[in-house]
């Protein structure tokens, strides 16, 4: 640069000095999602409030009491106390670790979470894997083959994937795979005939380790369905994303110079082309998230998979409301941490932002 | 034997409105160690004619021609992977606007030294060395550290100046310049144009300039050639042209030029000339 | 040796033009067909519907459909579990669909456009708290952040429909933003601004038209998505309540017959299928159609 600082190369390895400005990059972005967490936390802690009916009964569970328990609740619960007080303890209470604690398990909401997060966290890691290592080798295809059948057939199959009920989807393929042809069950995460400790939380890790012969195959069986359906919309979306960011590409100056290099099609597209598509195509990726998000919520309803999203509609139902709190605040914080961690992939491949 | 040779050739693009003929029967040659001219107004199919010989089109043009030789070879009879191993080595070309032909996501040292790994099979120590001495003939200051810049980073000039390097990291016998200087400041574009016509004369290369600028084309070419809507209108060495051109067009062209200018209004060749008449007019 | 040259016809008027580059994307225009058919019969959904969506035949309960063995041709695709023509369900499901398609996107639109014209027109700190607030709602999933508003307000269509608006609300403000923020700087509107124009008039009669293409095309897209929300939450139990003929209701309801009667699951899910296509085709359609760069020849 001008002033002889030093600059990022092509691979992340090269990273010689110049962290400083990563950092303050990261810091930047920190001190945004502050106000963005604090207005989080109040709509989470107004969510109760907000509902019909008395707050001590909501938030105890305990429809039927005496005055006398009535009041001791209500104290206990901090609910006697102005408006303000209860949002600052509230906010401590977050910042130390206290989600609430279940109605209905009795168990703090973070432990609960913890236990069943990693389960959501394996399903969506999963089905973004899928999306990508797919969506983006079919969009770069239907885009350097545009306008013949194949960018229309796998444009197609896009359009049908990403306009998909996906809990009607899971169904449809339950009732083919699981129902008609037996290849696959229909819920849970692992064969009942298996038991090991957790240790990861991630099925697919644990049957590995476990030893247990037939375990991991086991585990893949029941993962592969729910990941099927909860890929299917960021698939598609990724596809046509990388297909209409190549083709813009594709008709850039610095295409035509890798050419006139004599650079074969396979690097121009592969290197030069695709480097620079992929940038919107990660902020799409990023934003897919919050999709994946929502869907696990019908894919897990759909497959009994004990996950956060089923967790957090059975507790809807239930009238948890201490679980719909503190999952809201969790779930938040987790999309807000993981937009941070695409933000800064997102510096790391554009160069232009860097500067 | 010419360097590089045209015979009849012929560019059709297929459009929404049917096919276009963008180059309509050029022909020409340019011998080794000569700086060929082509002059003409936007959409006379000058560049087009040079991306067919590189084989830069989409697939919408069909390119056709009685002769499209380089150094003897037929270039259009090449298969793809043949043709890559001339193109970017012995022939190259640098483009109208500098910063957009580089790759923004790459630094400059990348896109020179992987032209010289994949052509040359140089190791990355003869790469790094290559690259700099290259930099310093096209006068980058600071060469070493400047490979590990952006495009973005760096001004017009300078990401023309890396073009050039790029271009001439394989010593090609012909390099092809497409309005090297037009986008370009006008102090920078002479000291653009010097460096290129520097270098033509330092390693003997061939050079053909497209522009449409006849003060470009006064200070650097040995002949010209004149086209208009895909069709070459005249051909001659640069004093004839400019003193006696033999087509109405190019004497047209000439006296739009403002310097040429007497009266108070500038002409424009729509009032002298129809496009029949300047296809009638033209001298093969 | 003739040059083709290109004809050059007079500029078409704006709709002309657009309907030129519409109609040539064949898919946008079966999406067009498809959606006017489906708007049809929702409208004429009483005399288009072979029975009654609500009438509880208990002679036909679960009835396969016509063309199979032990189906009737004038139940077509069945019955569920009450005796109910699925098909007429399916009919009148369209008009809850279309309805909340409707009510969502010109919700979701109007309040968008509003708030994003503020946030983009007056910058500095209404501009800031606007986008953080839109943050904060972004920071939910969109279908938690409706489940759980919903689950506030009561369960049911309406209270569906305000849930859904209010998650893509953000959408419309960013874009909305976007693009004022980028129409403001250009000549024409410190023309207008130097030529005497207030604020309303510069915001909503000047700028606010040229950044109609993204929005129309995101509006439509709003649309079908608006749909798959809405029946999602149908489907969860927080939507349109049973016995209302909404797709994703259908779908809740028929869950638990996955085995036995397939037709119950399949029908009410190609119905949301073929809507959503068509109406995404549209909007591939007029994204297309509107976006300058890619009109290519």
């Amino acid at each position: 640069m001008a002033d002889g600082s030093k600059t990022f190369g092509p691979s992340v390895f090269q990273r010689k000095k110049g962290l400083a400005p990563m950092l303050r990059f990261i810091f930047g972005r920190l001190a945004v999602l502050i106000p963005t967490f604090l207005g989080v936390s109040l709509i989470a802690f107004s969510f109760i409030r907000l509902l019909p009916g008395d707050p001590v009964m909501l938030m105890s569970g305990e429809r039927v009491m005496a005055p006398e328990r009535h009041t001791e609740l209500m104290h206990q619960l901090g609910l006697d106390r102005p408006m303000y007080v209860q949002y600052f303890d509230y906010l401590g209470g977050l910042v130390t670790g206290d989600f609430g604690s279940s109605i209905v398990t009795k168990r703090p909401v973070l432990d609960d979470f913890m236990n069943l997060f990693p389960a959501t966290l394996e399903l969506s890691l999963c089905a973004i894997i899928v999306a990508v290592l797919l969506g983006i080798p079919a969009g770069v295809i239907a885009a350097v083959k545009r306008g013949t059948w194949l960018d229309q057939s796998l444009m197609g199959v896009a359009l049908v994937g990403y306009s998909m009920p996906i809990f009607w989807w899971g169904l449809l393929l339950i009732i083919f795979f699981s129902g008609y042809l037996g290849w696959t069950p229909v819920s849970g995460r692992i064969s009942m005939m298996y038991f090991f400790p957790q240790v990861t939380g991630f099925m697919l890790i644990d049957s590995l380790i476990s030893g247990q012969a037939g375990a991991f195959k086991s585990a893949v069986s029941y993962l592969i369905l729910p990941t099927v359906v909860l890929a299917t919309i960021p698939l598609a979306v990724i596809a046509r994303q990388t297909r209409s960011a190549m083709l813009e590409v594709l008709g850039e100056d610095y295409v035509r110079t890798a050419r006139s290099k004599g650079l074969s099609p396979f690097r121009v597209i592969g290197v030069h082309a695709l480097r620079n598509a992929l940038i919107p195509v990660i902020t799409t990726i990023g934003l897919q998230v919050g999709v994946l998000l929502a869907g696990a919520i019908l894919t897990e309803t759909i497959f009994s998979w004990p996950g956060i999203g089923k967790w957090m509609v059975d507790s809807v139902f239930k009238r948890d409301y201490q679980v719909v709190q503190g999952g809201l605040m969790l779930i938040a914080a987790m999309i807000m941490i993981i937009n941070l961690i695409v933000d800064v992939l997102y510096g790391f491949i554009n160069p232009r932002i860097r500067h | 034997m010419s360097l590089f040779e045209i015979e009849n050739l012929v560019v059709e693009f297929q459009t929404a409105a049917g096919p276009f003929r963008a180059v309509d029967g050029v022909s020409m040659k340019v011998n080794a160690g000569e700086v060929l001219a082509i002059v003409g107004e936007s959409g006379s199919g000058k560049s087009v004619s040079m991306l067919a010989a590189m084989g830069l089109l989409p697939w919408t043009a069909k390119v056709t021609a009685d002769k499209l030789l380089f150094n003897g070879i037929d270039l259009l009879g090449l298969s793809p992977s043949d043709r890559r191993k001339i193109v970017g080595k012995d022939i190259a070309m640098i483009f109208q606007e500098p910063v957009a032909s580089l790759n923004p996501c790459f630094t400059v040292g990348f896109q020179i030294e992987e032209v010289l790994r994949i052509h040359l099979g140089l190791d990355k120590k003869a790469r790094r060395a290559r690259a700099i001495e290259l930099f310093d003939l096209v006068g980058i200051p600071n060469p070493a550290e400047r490979l590990g810049h952006f495009p973005h980073q760096m001004s017009g000039g300078q990401c023309q100046r890396v073009m050039i390097a790029i271009a001439l990291s394989c010593n090609p016998k012909l390099l092809i310049a497409d309005e090297p200087t037009t986008a370009l400041d006008v102090t920078i574009q002479k000291q653009i144009l010097d460096l290129l016509m520097r270098l033509q004369a330092e390693h003997g290369m061939g050079l053909i300039i497209i522009t449409h600028n006849m003060g470009v084309v006064a200070e650097t070419a040995d002949r010209v050639i004149v086209q208009y809507k895909g069709r070459k209108i005249e051909e001659a060495d640069v004093l004839s042209l400019f003193e006696s051109p033999k087509s109405e067009y190019t004497r047209a062209l000439l006296s739009a030029l403002p310097d040429n200018a007497t009266g108070d209004r500038l002409p424009t060749i729509a009032e002298f000339l129809s496009d029949d008449q300047i296809f009638a007019g033209a001298v093969r | 040796m003739a040059v083709a040259e290109i004809k050059t016809t007079k500029p078409q008027t704006g709709f002309a033009e657009f309907w030129f580059y519409f109609s040539r994307n064949k898919g946008a225009v079966m999406g067009l067909v498809f959606f006017l058919i489906i708007l049809f019969v929702a409208v004429f959904a009483a005399f288009v519907a072979p029975h009654s969506p609500s009438v509880q035949n208990r002679d036909v309960l679960l009835l396969p459909p016509g063309w199979t063995q032990g189906g009737q041709w004038t139940y077509l695709l069945g019955t569920d579990a009450v005796g109910r023509d699925i098909l007429s369900r399916l009919i009148y499901g369209a008009r809850f669909s279309l309805f909340i398609g409707l009510v969502v996107v010109t919700l979701s639109v109007i309040s968008g456009v509003l708030v994003g014209l503020i946030a983009g027109y007056f910058r500095g700190r209404t501009d800031t708290i606007i986008m953080r607030v839109m943050d904060i709602i972004l920071a939910f999933p969109s279908l938690l952040l409706a489940l759980v508003l919903v689950a506030v307000l009561g369960p049911g269509l309406v209270n569906a429909m305000i849930a859904i608006s209010l998650v893509n609300l953000p959408h419309f403000v960013r874009l909305t933003r976007a693009a004022v923020m980028s129409e403001r700087t250009k000549d024409y509107v410190i023309a207008s601004r130097v030529a005497g124009a207030g604020t309303m008039r510069l915001m909503f009669l000047t700028i606010l038209p040229n950044c109609l293409a993204p929005l129309i095309v995101q509006a439509t897209l709003a649309f079908s998505a608006a749909i798959l929300d809405a029946a999602a939450l149908g489907f969860l139990g927080m939507g349109a309540q049973p016995p209302t003929p909404e797709w994703g209701t259908m779908l809740a309801e028929a869950r638990e017959f996955i085995q036995r009667a397939w037709w119950v699951v399949t029908f009410p899910g190609v119905a949301i299928l073929v809507t959503v296509i068509a109406i995404n085709l549209m909007g591939d359609g007029l994204r297309d159609a509107l976006d300058p760069k890619l009109k290519r020849s």
